[in-house]
């Protein structure tokens, strides 16, 4: 696993020295930090990486996770799909066993943290332990129109914490405590980003049978209906009227998303027997994703809902261009025609891909500056910076503070 | 011949700037929920606004539109406004509130010469959100002695230090100068370089280029 100093190479020394010297103002402060899985999925995926680079540094810091079993699970997923804002069916039995899972978590759990720092829903009702310490919520959720009554029921632990954190404006609501805005990042040494030789790239093409004879669009995400995997093949389908490609759909399901194996079934059906289309359930394995990524000549998000959409990085940091929905985070990522394209619906999509596949040289220069705006923004150094500093904040109430 | 270098009177000492960007859930949706709200916001606000572009898209151009301008042109399609708002030559305000007051009058008298953009809305979910900076100012472990030391530490530090000393000095703590203008004239007392990187618009360059132009002014200057 890379050292912090070898980011350097990436950001230069004198941001790896701003990293040390606040890090150092956190001395004596344990951060214990919280989530509800320890693989699958963007969170797990960052906190696997930043907690071992922010101990490096000199923080005192741990990762727990709270257990859950499929009920709970189930109800968690509900509360993730109401937050973007569908209609769930939600009985008072599902917020009994969200609620039970809460209070075994909170009488297992030993919090020791002088900062807790809670990330998504699952583990919200931790607080209920709040001793005198500090305690921060993270909210990877595109919340910005959520289902009203589970909103609710989460504000009331929301506002015991003393700061939310979101990675939009748009995701903010009228609270009581602190907001801050921190987008979340990539790491451009993880086995996910990193450089690869060319003989790595044409091995993992052999072994998911991805012929390179033809341009390769590709969608990596998990099989959930918000990242509209339906919604990439129509648009391919419309693509392939005039231009010969392939599509590839990858993507593995999260230990906490239920709804997977249903999503992928319906998937394999819009494809029929094109076989041009390669829907691969993928294991864990982020050299393979690193690869396919960087064999592709399209990379394509289309989200209906998207906390931030990390895919949108990895691929620009790739200096792929990138066509992706204008939900969420995306935005964040992408400017529009000059870090990439946005679209707001599948024949947009369609139009995009056509637009970046006919004319290489301006999908060239969309990657090169997506690149650039990635690396300045949404590298694991920037969140980790941001991360101490909303540590830091806790302990400060002004504007402008002087360490 | 090459010059002997100056020691100066009292040495640089580099900081560093680094920000946690805070939502403050204020939000507008048209021109008269937005000057109201430009009226009383934090002055933090206003200054995360109108330089967020600087460090964020620092890359792209040497002109950083403002959060305000571009706002006004994409969610409210008032083309005109947004380039009056963009074209606020920042540079000659010394403090926060006079920036305010800028930014202020120019859509007021905005809205009184166009009285139907006060019927444009922006879409939902593409209101103006109102942010603001909170600045963490650490010291670092670079010190110059002289110009050529200044000038090799211009060339490592970061682009947050730059920031800091240069625009966040001047503006936002209200020193009305930058601060390497200030210790080149008076630790240094080289008034011309001093006077020089000091009528530099600092607005219309990339941060690495205004390094490389003060590293290159700097450099001549002690050859």
């Amino acid at each position: 696993m890379a050292k912090i100093e070898d980011y350097a190479q990436i950001i230069g020394q004198s941001s790896i020295d701003d990293l040390r010297h606040i890090a150092d103002r956190l001395k004596g402060k344990s951060v214990q930090q919280i989530n509800s899985t320890a693989v699958g999925g963007g969170v797990a995926e960052i906190l696997n990486r930043m907690i071992p680079l922010m101990r490096e540094l000199g923080v005192n810091t741990k990762w727990d996770v709270i257990k859950g079993g499929e009920q709970f699970f189930a109800v968690t997923k509900k509360f993730h799909n109401a937050l973007h804002g569908n209609k769930e069916d939600l009985s008072d039995k599902d917020f009994e066993i969200f609620l039970e899972t809460g209070n075994k978590n909170a009488s297992e759990m030993e919090i020791f943290g002088d900062i807790v720092f809670v990330h998504d829903p699952q583990p919200i009702t931790l607080i209920e332990k709040r001793s005198g310490n500090k305690w921060a919520w993270r909210c990877h959720v595109d919340v910005s129109k959520p289902d009203e009554k589970v909103w609710k029921f989460l504000e009331n632990y929301i506002s015991k914490y003393d700061s939310a954190v979101f990675s939009s404006p748009v995701f903010s609501h009228k609270l009581s405590i602190r907001q801050f805005l921190i987008s979340p990042s990539i790491d451009p040494l993880s086995d996910k980003n990193i450089e690869l030789p060319q003989e790595t790239i044409d091995q993992t093409l052999k072994k998911y049978k991805v012929p390179d004879d033809k341009p390769i669009v590709t969608q990596i995400s998990r099989f959930d209906r918000l990242k509209d995997p339906v919604g990439v093949i129509e648009a391919y389908k419309i693509v392939k009227r005039h231009i010969d490609c392939s599509l590839v759909l990858a993507g593995g399901t999260a230990a906490d998303d239920p709804e997977g194996q249903l999503v992928l079934e319906e998937v394999r059906e819009k494809a029929g027997n094109d076989p041009d289309i390669h829907i691969l359930l993928m294991p864990q394995n982020d050299i393979e994703v690193n690869a396919l990524q960087r064999a592709s000549t399209v990379i394509v998000q289309k989200s209906i809902k998207e906390g931030f959409g990390l895919t949108v990085s990895e691929a620009l940091w790739k200096s792929k261009p990138v066509v992706a929905s204008n939900v969420g985070g995306i935005p964040h990522q992408i400017k529009h025609k000059f870090s990439g394209l946005l679209c707001n619906s599948v024949e947009g999509a369609a139009f995009s891909i056509k637009q970046l596949l006919n004319a290489p040289s301006y999908a060239k220069k969309l990657g090169e500056n997506g690149k650039e705006h990635i690396k300045n923004n949404f590298l694991i150094t920037r969140q980790i910076k941001d991360y101490l500093l909303l540590f830091l904040s806790m302990y400060y109430g002004e504007d402008i503070v002087y360490l | 011949m090459r010059k002997d270098i100056i020691k100066a009177k009292e040495p640089f000492r580099f900081s560093t700037r680094l920000h946690l960007s805070e939502l403050t859930g204020l939000k507008a949706k048209n021109l008269r929920e937005f000057l109201r709200l430009l009226k009383t916001v934090k002055g933090s606000c206003i200054y995360y606004h109108t330089h967020r572009y600087l460090q964020q898209h620092q890359y792209l151009s040497p002109e950083p539109p403002n959060d305000f301008a571009y706002w006004v042109t994409k969610s409210l399609n008032e083309d005109e406004l947004g380039e009056m708002l963009a074209s606020i030559d920042t540079v000659q305000f010394s403090t926060i509130r006079q920036l305010r007051e800028k930014i202020i009058s120019t859509i007021s008298g905005f809205m009184k010469a166009h009285p139907t953009s006060r019927k444009k809305f922006a879409d939902e979910g593409d209101e103006f959100h109102f942010i603001k900076a909170i600045s963490f100012v650490i010291p670092t472990n670079h010190i110059a002695n002289d110009l050529k030391e200044f000038a090799d530490i211009l060339e490592k530090i970061t682009i947050d230090s730059i920031y800091f000393h240069v625009f966040e000095a001047r503006l936002r703590l209200e020193k009305g100068y930058n601060d390497f203008s200030n210790w080149i004239e008076k630790s240094v007392g080289d008034i011309e370089l001093a006077k020089s990187i000091s009528k530099l618009d600092p607005y219309t360059f990339t941060l690495d280029d205004l390094r490389r132009t003060m590293i290159m002014m700097i450099r001549k200057r002690i050859k």
